[in-house]
């Protein structure tokens, strides 16, 4: 490509880079701006006066901290058990023949498409009933919250695993076997640490997953404050005439912090994740 | 096949079986089964007998004119969030791959930033960019006062640019990876054909792209039926009077507001099956048109 053409798309990719930030600028912004500037009619893009107010008022007045931990309890929890129970069972869809196969490779396919949003009701119902015999996983408790987030988060697991599992050679097994390793032994000590790429791309997906989710957070948790999720805490401050923007922007800002440290540090094996799921 | 295969296969599969079925596919079941029947508040709460209704809560929903109007909004809102999603995620993939490594660094980042913001967060921060009296877009605008959530458009397009926003990254990044994965040789033979830029991109590159095209459409078209946090944080429920309903939030309303569980589900079951079609339809259009899968 020619110089001067390069330097315009470059111009604009800086300036699209700058759109696409800016939100998220303002948000952090807005969380260091004292209270006055944030609710001045006349906002400007900086701050003479920056303070830590709003977080301490985020993060003591509305227990966000509890919030905060509730939910990387849940988000943590839901990734480990779905890693684990994907992990096997992507292995038994990859490496083993048996009848049905193809049905229930097909059946988690369809799975993946029916809109989860759709089940608010019956799970609600569900999760009622669970509540009387086992109270831990039934309404008001996390219990029901990393239920739903494991079944929804571990159809697209499997099926992103499968093209990782399926890559390792066969020849691989064998040698193993031939060397004496159990089953078992080589599922753990051999096949899991060389999906490690994939398995950190799908732990990436379950958390974010569990971590964003508002609508079953907000079904589930109707009276037990102390058992609310981050996202549904955030709304505590909006209120009617006069939100508090500024804990807002620091509740987010604490919200979002999480996620992005998650995705630099993984970006480039989500990536060849994302593009190995779509080989698969 | 050693003999115990099957059984090992099986001990393996049980874990995530015992979880899909129960959260997944008995729900389902339950849905279906919900929505036959007049589910009210005095049913939940234990004292009035169930009703069986048949598709009676089908027909009522099918008579009602909101719901025609909501599901128009919802293909509408969907239609517009997947186009502006594909047009600027391709757009910024292409352009990616015409500077140089610095400027690129530079729009990932930014795109990282995005993709990464929780919806909910996500929401709240361009509520505030477009609040009436304290948001920067109305000052810059000189249209302070202006409520952008107030008309049924305005509002629409706002909870759509903040769609677009959190999910062009997906895009981007999947398609980047895609013209990067094209041999280069392929493109020096093209030119050395004698095919122009246009030419190489619709003939060479277009046709190795299409399968990566058909996931992310796919994908978004999945994500964007469904969107729920952004419309109910965005437009406070559903907007003034209803106006900013899609069938998501139209059935929590109905089940969870005003306790009709039955309507709700048939709302969700239509929803299903919609998304099922459209899935359906698509890919049987790829694969007629000779795509592989």
């Amino acid at each position: 490509m020619k110089r001067p053409g390069r330097l315009i798309a470059e111009l604009v990719t800086v300036v699209i880079a700058a759109v696409v930030a800016f939100p998220l600028y303002w948000m952090v912004l807005t969380a260091l701006k004292p209270a006055d500037e944030v609710i001045s009619a006349d906002p400007r893009p900086w701050t003479l006066a920056p303070t830590l107010d709003s977080f301490t008022r985020a993060l003591t007045v509305q227990s966000f901290g509890r919030y905060f931990v509730n939910s990387l309890v849940v988000a943590l929890i839901v990734v480990v058990l779905s890693l684990l129970m994907s992990f096997l069972a992507a292995t038994a869809l990859t490496r083993f023949r048996f009848r049905g196969r193809t049905t229930m490779l097909i059946m988690l396919l369809v799975v993946q498409m029916v809109p989860v949003e759709a089940l608010t009701v019956p799970l609600f119902f569900m999760m009622r009933s669970v509540g009387d015999t086992l109270p831990l996983f039934g309404l008001n408790h996390l219990g029901s919250l990393v239920l739903v987030h494991l079944a929804f988060s571990m159809p697209f697991a499997i099926w992103m695993l499968r093209g990782f599992v399926a890559a390792v050679p066969v020849e691989l097994e064998e040698a193993a076997t031939l060397d004496g390793a159990s089953r078992f032994r080589f599922l753990w000590q051999v096949l899991f640490p060389l999906v490690a790429p994939g398995l950190v791309a799908t732990s990436v997906l379950a958390f974010i997953h569990a971590w964003n989710d508002f609508l079953f957070a907000k079904t589930f948790i109707i009276s037990a404050a102390e058992n609310q999720t981050l996202p549904l805490a955030l709304q505590v401050f909006i209120k009617p005439d006069q939100n508090d923007w500024g804990a807002i922007m620091a509740g987010s800002t604490l919200m979002t912090i999480p996620v992005l440290v998650f995705f630099v540090l993984v970006q480039r094996r989500l990536v060849s994740g994302l593009a190995g799921a779509v080989k698969g | 096949m050693a003999r115990g295969d099957g059984r090992t296969a099986f001990a393996y599969l049980t874990p995530a079986l015992l979880v899909l079925g129960g959260l997944m596919a008995y729900p389902i079941y339950q849905l279906v089964l919900i929505s036959l029947f007049d589910y009210g508040q005095e049913q939940v709460s234990g004292g009035a007998p169930l009703v069986f209704l048949g598709l009676g809560n089908y027909a009522e929903l099918l008579g009602d004119k909101q719901f025609w109007t909501v599901l128009w909004q919802t293909a509408g809102f969907a239609g517009t969030c997947v186009v502006g999603t594909l047009v600027v995620g391709a757009a910024l993939a292409v352009l990616s791959t015409r500077v140089r490594p610095w400027a690129r660094t530079l729009l990932f980042l930014a795109a990282l930033g995005a993709w990464a913001t929780p919806a909910v967060a996500g929401s709240t921060i361009w509520l505030f960019l477009f609040d009436a009296n304290f948001g920067l877009v109305n000052e810059i605008l000189g249209s302070t006062g202006f409520s952008w959530t107030f008309d049924r458009w305005t509002a629409f397009g706002l909870v759509a640019a903040q769609v677009v926003w959190c999910s062009f990254p997906f895009v981007m990044v999947t398609l980047y990876a895609g013209i990067r994965a094209i041999p280069q040789e392929v493109i020096e033979a093209a030119a050395l054909d004698g095919a122009s830029t246009v030419r190489t991109a619709r003939s060479v590159m277009l046709p190795l792209l299409r399968p990566l095209i058909l996931v992310v459409t796919i994908q978004s078209i999945i994500w964007d039926f469904k969107v729920f946090t952004q419309i109910y944080v965005m437009t406070s429920g559903g907007g003034i009077a209803g106006r900013n309903l899609v069938l998501n939030v139209y059935a929590y309303q109905q089940a969870f507001a005003a306790s009709e569980y039955g309507l709700g589900a048939t709302i969700g079951v239509v929803m299903t099956a919609l998304l099922l079609l459209i899935t359906i339809g698509y890919l049987r259009a790829l694969r007629k048109s000779g795509e592989e899968l």
